[in-house]
């Protein structure tokens, strides 16, 4: 096993060679990636750096796949996955949600479910120390595996979200979010909002039917992190899915059709009585798989992603003091994740603060980083490059960004030098495919002349 | 609703970050460190500590498993040493700081760090104020001349002050102008303390940030910002020797000036509860219960009530499933969507046991007060069970292990302890009590402090939202009941 200062040096050295057109036999991240006979996908990093292990397996059942009536399915079976497991198959006792909440206290250990737009995930972290590990993964797979769905908890965690929902409707940062959905996703999942309608229509029947879906080793990722051997990682991996049908193979799931493009630009301005209006101006911008991808990030650091050294930084906040928070930032998932301009100030200010923002972002689009710039941006993400990788939940985070999206295993030994060929030339071209600043949705929720025109 | 730890309880970092600290730039548009980290492996050696001739304390934690290192400075001044009418000064400083020293100008902090790969942040509590970077650790030898020479050396043009200050104002409408629930807790320390400088919000006044000079904030640096009022603390895949000979290079140079006084402003006896009502535009209500409690003054004081105090906040709400949970918030007759408890039990002013929640559709804040409060009645009447007991504790032994994920938690958390002025095994040590405490001890605090006498209740009214409602952006106002 390798301890995480190794990993993370041979990734610098790998990056460094990778500069001069040399191989490297070493991998940055050491994955060992095999298939197991249920056909789950298992991507292991073996470090003793820690007596910790970290596990993440996902599942392509994101709250993109929910029918459009059903909003909110996705999270909240992941919610209910954590309020109790029936009686085990090999007569284990059922348990409610408090002797779930003890028994992991108990272990010292966390499982969590959750749901985003593309996966559900179910985490664990650990302790390595084997009579802990044994049963942290033993209480795990009855989690994933045998969920029970319970009918008498499912109302009133509705009612709770519902409560929730409506208190989010009352602040500015909801209100722009949503519009903003809606505009830049039109009918596409993603744009999708969870209501009281949408919650009223699942049921737990929803919620099983769901699962038996969606939820199968043969759809799985596992990433594993920490202190366990691959044999080890392999009977754990076993383990974690055992409780879950297993049928011979999964049949493809259907296709989701594409985030389309806009076609004119939308301005939408939206009355409301806040200390500050939220405004969001964006488009849909790129799937994670597109060859785009690092000169869009080195490009978006340029224009609004490098904390204090953006474009957008420089205008709306240095210069100007109209902000505390301006960013830019795409969000490629799956599908085409929204690129986005955000930021907060006083209403009044809305408008001039807006069209700052517009034309950086315009001027950024027509011509690119300048040499300058590029270099700015390269010596932050390269030079960072050991920053991602110095501690175990970094680790994680990258092995399963790795086999959620089936990048190549040396992914990040090629990481620096693919980061490094970008040129501000690729970056100003990327940016023209991706971005049409002049058909762009604008949405600003906030001040008194809004409420005046509608 | 699943927490990891008993929440916020075992170290003086986690508390104090967890209650109000303002981060100069907001997460979103920065990576922020993931919460973890002290205690060295066996192997590893403990933090090394040294004082500077100028008094300046330097500690350094080596964690050589990846080539990279964490440079923080803790300055042991933050909101609750600021005067009336000046309130936010601390905070405003800690922006001012990124613009600009004799030799390097404005922005260009910055930009350094970054171009050497880095992280940076800054962020302001009540006792403390904090700056740092994260950088491969090929570069600390760069990070530590900028650091030392802005501490040192920090100036500005009066047009600086002018924008930063509104982004301030932006900041102070974000966080607390448009959050119901961040408003009254910030009316919720001015009831509770009279003369404690914890009565102040962290980020001040909106009338005193208006009134702000650029001449307060200077005034506010030469002050505060001695050697002897701050610490050094590098932590990483760093080298003793090396660190002290770089510090003693760059930050002992700085001149020895001595710290300021400092008036203790000591918070009178609370005899009477006190009740405060707060309206704002919001769906659900709100309660907050804050007690007064012995603050902790010397962790090897083991018949503090504290800890004691302590294990209740976690017996209480330290899993999911815990007490408040599981009363509260389940079943047909629940009463609360949320309910919560934390114990405050380090700091540099005066402590607090708080308990909040949200009330559930058709109950009442009056419920939800009513049912935090019985269940605490109700460990002082049963006391708690060896397993409950046992089980915050195991939370507490796991996140010792899990905390050394993070070499930045690891610097952070012996920066936090510096200003608290623990020794650097505090956190083993406070784990360690932690373990001591017994079900009677609990059961004992429970009856003790949870009258009404040493009770402030804040309460949130929401006013029903009107799309159409032309109210203006005057502040809601508090009133005392």
């Amino acid at each position: 096993m390798k301890n995480l200062k190794k990993i993370a040096s041979t990734a610098l050295l790998a990056g460094i060679t990778a500069l001069f057109g040399m191989g490297s036999a070493q991998a940055a991240l050491p994955i060992q990636h095999w298939t197991l006979a249920n056909g789950a996908k298992v991507y292991l990093v073996s470090t003793n750096a820690l007596p910790i292990v970290d596990v993440q397996i996902d599942f392509d059942a994101g709250s993109r796949r929910d029918p459009a009536a059903q909003a909110g399915l996705a999270s909240t079976s992941a919610a209910m996955v954590e309020k109790g497991v029936r009686a085990g198959r090999n007569g284990e006792p059922a348990l409610d949600q408090n002797a779930l909440g003890e028994a992991w206290a108990d272990l010292g250990a966390s499982f969590d479910v959750s749901a985003g737009t593309d996966r559900t995930s179910y985490t664990l972290r650990t302790l390595s120390d084997p009579a802990l590990l044994t049963k942290a993964v033993a209480l795990a797979a009855r989690e994933i595996g045998e969920p029970s769905f319970p009918d008498d908890i499912w109302p009133r965690e509705r009612e709770r979200i519902n409560a929730a929902i409506k208190e989010a409707n009352t602040k500015p940062a909801t209100v722009v979010g949503r519009a903003f959905a809606q505009a830049v996703y039109g009918t596409h999942p993603y744009g999708q909002e969870v209501t009281e309608a949408t919650l009223a229509r699942i049921d737990t029947a929803a919620m099983r039917q769901r699962y038996e879906q969606l939820i199968l080793p043969c759809r799985a990722k596992l990433s594993i992190v920490g202190a366990v051997t691959r044999a080890e990682a392999e009977a754990l991996a076993t383990t974690l899915l055992s409780r879950l049908p297993s049928p011979a193979a999964c049949a493809p799931l259907p296709a989701i059709a594409p985030v389309v493009a806009l076609t004119a630009p939308k301005d939408e301005r939206i009355a409301f009585d806040s200390a500050q209006a939220h405004v969001f101006i964006g488009q849909p911008g790129y799937p994670r798989q597109d060859p785009d991808h690092f000169a869009l990030t080195l490009g978006n650091y340029v224009l609004g992603g490098g904390g204090f050294v953006s474009r957008l930084t420089e205008e709306v906040r240095e210069k100007r003091g109209l902000a505390y928070s301006v960013y830019s930032g795409f969000a490629p998932g799956l599908d085409a994740g929204a690129f986005r301009i955000g930021f907060q100030t006083r209403p009044d200010q809305a408008e001039a603060a807006t069209k700052v923002s517009r034309d950086v972002l315009a001027k950024f689009v027509a011509e690119g980083p300048t040499e300058k710039e590029l270099k700015a941006a390269k010596d932050n993400l390269i030079g960072g490059f050991p920053l991602l990788l110095d501690s175990n939940r970094k680790l994680i985070g990258n092995v399963a960004n790795i086999a959620w999206y089936g990048l190549p295993l040396d992914y990040l030994d090629t990481w620096t030098a693919r980061m490094n060929a970008v040129t501000a030339a690729d970056i100003q071209a990327a940016f023209a495919r991706k971005l049409q600043p002049q058909r762009m949705v604008t949405v600003v929720v906030g001040g008194k002349q809004a409420a005046a025109a509608q | 609703m699943k927490h990891l730890s008993p929440r916020r309880a075992a170290s003086g970092a986690v508390l104090a970050l967890a209650l109000s600290a303002l981060w100069t730039v907001p997460a979103q548009a920065q990576s922020t460190p993931a919460p973890a980290a002290s205690t060295p492996t066996a192997a590893a050696p403990g933090p090394q500590q040294f004082t500077l001739a100028n008094g300046m304390t330097v500690i350094v934690q080596t964690d050589r498993r990846s080539p990279t290192a964490v440079q923080m400075v803790w300055v042991r001044v933050g909101s609750m040493d600021e005067v009336d009418g000046t309130t936010g000064v601390a905070h405003v400083l800690e922006h001012m700081l990124f613009k600009g020293t004799k030799s390097v100008p404005a922005g260009e902090f910055s930009r350094r760090v970054a171009a050497l790969g880095g992280q940076e942040n800054a962020f302001t509590m009540r006792d403390a104020t904090g700056y740092y970077q994260q950088i491969p650790v090929g570069s600390l030898e760069q990070v530590m001349k900028l650091e030392s020479d802005r501490f040192a050396n920090n100036q500005w043009p009066d047009d600086e002050f002018k924008r930063e200050i509104e982004v301030v104002k932006e900041e102070r409408r974000l966080r607390t102008d448009d959050q119901p629930r961040a408003l009254l807790g910030e009316q919720q320390s001015a009831a509770v303390f009279t003369a404690s400088p914890y009565r102040r919000p962290v980020v001040g006044w909106m009338s005193d940030l208006e009134s702000m000079t650029p001449a307060d904030a200077r005034a506010f640096f030469q002050r505060w910002y001695v050697p002897a009022n701050a610490v050094l603390v590098v932590a990483g895949d760093v080298d003793v020797a090396r660190v002290r000979a770089l510090a003693e290079k760059y930050y002992g140079s700085i001149p020895a000036r001595a710290v300021p006084e400092r008036k203790p402003r000591t918070e009178p006896a609370q005899r009477g509860i006190r009740r405060l009502e707060f309206k704002a535009p919001a769906e659900q209500a709100y309660v907050s219960l804050a007690f007064r409690v012995p603050q902790l003054t010397n962790i090897d004081d083991a018949n503090s009530d504290a800890w004691a105090l302590v294990v209740l906040s976690a017996v209480l709400d330290g899993y999911a499933g815990a007490r408040l949970d599981r009363a509260l918030t389940q079943g047909p007759g629940r009463v609360a969507d949320s309910a919560g408890a934390y114990a405050g039990f380090i700091g540099r002013g005066p402590q607090l046991f708080m308990l909040d929640g949200v009330p559930a559709a058709g109950k009442t804040a009056e419920t939800v007060e009513a049912a935090l409060r019985a269940q605490v009645a109700r460990v002082a009447k049963e006391g708690v069970g060896e397993a409950e007991l046992a089980r915050v504790k195991t939370q507490w032994v796991a996140s010792e292990t899990y905390k050394r994920d993070s070499v930045m938690a690891q610097a952070r958390e012996l920066g936090s302890n510096w200003i608290q002025g623990l020794p650097l095994d505090a956190s083993e040590r406070i784990v360690a009590r932690l373990q001591a405490v017994t079900a009677a001890q609990v059961q004992a605090v429970a009856a003790k402090y949870f009258g009404d006498d040493q009770l402030t209740v804040a309460t949130l009214r929401p006013l029903p939202p009107e799309p159409k409602r032309g109210r203006g952006f005057a502040a809601p106002v508090g009133e005392m009941r």
